[in-house]
């Protein structure tokens, strides 16, 4: 049982502008599951893409069954028995379970499908992996844990030994989390390895047998699960190495800027996607929150900006503005740099000099009553692309042409140049290289100590602590706990996100 | 601005259209040879009377109709809609442009004015319906439209035949009371005359035409210049930065699809006043159609509209030469659907060249993407 099933070495994977793989390695044995922890951003994804040929590495080796292999597409890696089962599922939902399964490798007789030998064989599966699912039932009425075994079984049902999930348990709740990991053990059991990628460390550990931990790009170690504590893995995740923040000259006004109180914003199933939450910003102040992405944090900027209906009650600078529309509180002074800047910040097709007016179409300098002020646009956006770096030809580049720390430098000088009260941050240096990140901590610190509020979102525990003066957690759409960076660790943090009794 | 100006650029601006315009010769001569007629002498027939003074005249007409058409469907088409309704609220806007200005008579300019302000109210009010639809049901504006056509051609039918109608001794025709001459709109031929063209049989080009030159400035003006404008076309880019940015989606498709409506209302009216007079059952149909591939071939920009608008009109008012031929004139058809899909696959090729020499210049700029 104990047989290499796959092994990757020192893999390195390199985009323009980031290194998203330093040297990973990774060893996952026949009938066990492997687990693959380590923050946003440490290269999880990116590495069990290379693994599952939708990206090639620049350097390294990947071995299957101990033979060196090289996957130019997924259908390659497929062939050599990986599967991958995605986090966001890929169902056709007007189908059957066993369409699905079977669909782009129809089992034929005679030139038709033989639904028969599908079904048999499904069925098979079912029993063997402890897969419970009626065949026949309709893709659409089923529920999120019926649609994951579904994925399951197409990935089994193409031969898969080796299975990839992707963070499979965001999507679940916990009666389905542990349906998953019943069905887990049946794979294991049947001698499949099955490589398990998370960052939810309680988790983690009641489900694997050995874990590889990813840093910045590179495998920290390799330990048994039974051998650590939730507490030591948070600790390799991110690093016992303190950040170095330059200590702050200036302190918070005392005058709120903005007020939530017991803000909530409801669900689809039974759960709120943001529940009861409460907290104040002051003028000057950075309220960092931290935690695992999915866990409230975009619901809580929609509420906060107009895009989501809630409950509760907000106040921004002494005005209630929970009625008002997204048009009035932006134009009231809020800045906002959006979690997904190329969906939600920018009209990707259109020049830089359109992309200034977005968001800022209804006040001055963009519009006067009502007529775009062209030429004061134009210059504009010259003028934010010479003060905040931004490399690109000029006003009537494309905002596509750009690369994404160039498009964020963009973005954050247009927020910036309405001098808003308070700006909500979202994940403001992702992707972004290093000499852009420092740039635009750099704007943030001189925009808070001239006193603008700030909620900086970030998935970089490094930068949260850097630059907050109190940090909230998140888990499950709660604050779960408030912290001073001064006095906190990031192992404290680390654990506080993914342990819910924190 | 250099850049946008340079010999290359224009070049490249021109290139799409006339690599079209020799696709779509090409294609419309194999159904040609098929049919056993040889394509030079076709379109040399076409061409010869196509540019007689009088078919010009015509092409102007015809190309005005289908202009304000177009831009009413190009409306639609920067806010990511699609209003195929424009037919019947071409129709719809006619109707009862011609009902209610029949009713009275006004000092002339006005009541023009006033016809003119009722047709595109009811364009608009029957574009209101597949809006609200989409914003309270979610609807798809393209199901509901091309319904609202049927309904919308029944309606009229309907109305005309059993309300509005006047009968004329001596014709068929079914035809609402005629417009009292103070709404009337004289042809320009005398202008044309004092430039030494002399009168012919069809008459001058519609004095409405301005209406549409008015309507293309005014199309240009809101789209480009105007807060509306660049939240419409915002919506259509990407709706969630839109929504994101503030503007409000719900509002956008209304207020989008009745401006489209608005519009669609008034494409008849060159016709009406210039001409018949009067809503006739005879009124042309599928302008709202041939307005949806206009401003496709346009590219929903108002010079390229106006260009495409006269072509299609050159087509068809030269294609009737043919029947004298012996040839069936609905090749002009033809040709206009290849002279379209040829343009569309034109524009894609040159918008990727485009985007390669946009690459070339971030490169040049050092700047790594």
């Amino acid at each position: 049982m104990n047989e290499l099933a796959v092994e990757l070495r020192h893999i390195v994977k390199k985009f323009p502008g980031v290194v998203a793989n330093k040297d990973v390695s990774l060893k996952a044995r026949r009938g066990e599951v492997h687990a693959l922890v380590g923050e946003n951003g440490a290269g999880k994804s990116t590495v069990m893409k290379v693994l599952y040929g939708m990206q090639r590495p620049d350097a390294g080796e990947i071995l299957v069954d101990g033979q060196q292999v090289r996957f130019r597409t997924p259908a390659e890696a497929i062939a050599a028995g990986i599967g991958m089962v995605h986090q966001h599922f890929m169902l056709a939902d007007n189908f059957t379970v066993l369409e699905n399964v079977i669909l782009g490798s129809e089992p034929t007789k005679h030139g038709r499908i033989d639904t028969a030998a599908a079904r048999a064989r499904i069925l098979e599966m079912a029993a063997a992996y402890g897969l419970d699912i009626d065949p026949d039932a309709m893709v659409e009425n089923l529920g999120v844990g019926e649609r994951q075994r579904v994925e399951i079984l197409k990935v089994l049902y193409r031969g898969a030994k080796i299975l990839i999930f992707d963070e499979p348990t965001a999507v679940l709740v916990p009666q389905e989390v542990d349906e998953l990991f019943a069905a887990l053990q049946g794979l294991r059991a049947e001698g499949l390895s099955v490589i398990f990628i998370s960052h939810k460390l309680d988790e983690v550990l009641r489900v694997a047998d050995n874990v590889t931990v990813l840093r910045h790009g590179q495998t920290v170690a390799e330990v048994a699960a039974d051998s650590v504590t939730a507490q030591d893995l948070a600790e390799l995740m991110v690093g016992a190495e303190l950040p170095t923040a330059p200590p702050r000259s200036t302190v918070p006004h005392e005058r709120v800027v903005l007020s939530l109180q017991g803000i909530t914003v409801g669900g689809q199933g039974t759960r709120d996607l943001l529940h009861d939450v409460s907290f104040e910003i002051r003028a000057g102040e950075v309220v960092g929150i931290a935690g695992v992405e999915g866990n409230g944090q975009h619901e809580l900027i929609d509420a906060i900006i107009g895009l989501a209906p809630c409950q509760g009650t907000i106040v921004y600078n002494g005005t209630d503005i929970s009625r008002f529309s997204v048009a009035r509180r932006r134009d009231s002074g809020m800045g906002l740099i959006p979690e997904d800047r190329q969906r939600e910040a920018l009209l990707m097709g259109s020049a830089l000099w359109e992309n200034r007016m977005l968001g800022h179409q209804r006040s001055a300098p963009v519009a006067r009553h009502g007529v775009l002020q062209l030429k004061a646009v134009k210059a504009d956006a010259a003028v934010i692309m010479r003060e905040y770096d931004v490399r690109a030809p000029g006003p009537e580049t494309p905002a596509h042409a750009l690369s994404g720390g160039n498009q964020q430098k963009f973005i954050v000088g247009r927020e910036m140049s309405r001098q808003p009260s308070l700006l909500l941050a979202s994940h403001p240096t992702r992707g972004v290289d290093v000499g852009a990140q420092a740039a635009i901590w750099e704007e943030l610190r001189k925009a808070r100590d001239a006193g603008m509020a700030i909620l900086l979102i970030s998935a970089d525990l490094e930068e949260l602590m850097a630059m907050s003066d109190v940090i909230k957690v998140m888990l499950r759409g709660r604050i779960s706990g408030t912290f001073d960076p001064q006095r906190t660790t990031l192992e404290q943090l680390g654990v506080a996100m993914t342990v819910a009794s924190a | 601005m250099s850049r946008r100006f340079s010999p290359q650029s224009i070049a490249l601006t021109l290139a799409a259209p006339l690599v079209a315009a020799v696709f779509g010769l090409g294609i419309s001569s194999i159904a040609l040879m098929i049919t056993h007629n040889s394509p030079l002498e076709t379109f040399r027939a076409m061409w010869d009377y196509g540019t007689q003074v009088g078919s010009l005249i015509e092409m102007v007409n015809l190309g005005a109709v289908y202009y304000i058409a177009a831009l009413a469907v190009a409306l639609t088409f920067k806010a990511g809609l699609f209003n195929i309704g424009v037919e019947s609220q071409i129709r719809l806007g006619a109707l009862f442009a011609a009902w209610i200005g029949a009713m009275f008579t006004l000092p002339p300019v006005l009541h023009v004015f006033v016809i003119l302000v009722v047709a595109s109210l009811v364009g608009a009010m029957w574009a209101f319906l597949p809006a609200l639809l989409k914003v309270k049901r979610g609807v798809s504006e393209v199901i509901s439209t091309i319904m609202l056509n049927s309904i919308g051609s029944a309606l009229s039918a309907y109305l005309l035949a059993d309300h509005f109608q006047q009968l004329v001794a001596g014709s068929n025709n079914v035809t609402t009371k005629p417009l009292p001459q103070s709404a009337w709109v004289p042809d320009l031929m005398s202008w044309l005359n004092r430039v030494g063209i002399k009168d012919v049989p069809g008459g001058g080009p519609y004095g409405l035409v301005f209406l549409a030159v008015a309507l293309g400035f005014l199309y240009s003006f809101i789209v480009n210049r105007t807060r509306f404008g660049f939240d419409l076309r915002a919506s259509g880019a990407s709706p969630t930065a839109a929504s994101v940015s503030g503007v409000n989606p719900k509002r956008m498709i209304i207020l989008a699809m009745m401006l489209s409506g608005a519009f669609a209302g008034l494409a008849m009216m060159p016709v009406m006043l210039g001409e018949s007079h009067a809503y006739t059952l005879g009124f042309r149909g599928g302008v709202g159609f041939t307005g949806i591939a206009i401003a496709l071939l346009g590219r929903n920009n108002a010079v390229g509209i106006a260009f495409s608008s006269l072509l299609f009109g050159f087509l068809e008012v030269s294609a009737r030469i043919l029947e004298l031929n012996g040839i069936a004139t609905e090749i002009y058809i033809i040709m206009q659907g290849a002279i379209l899909l040829s343009a569309v696959a034109a524009y894609e090729v040159v918008r990727r060249y485009r985007e390669t020499l946009n690459a070339r210049a971030l490169a040049r700029a050092g700047v790594t993407a």
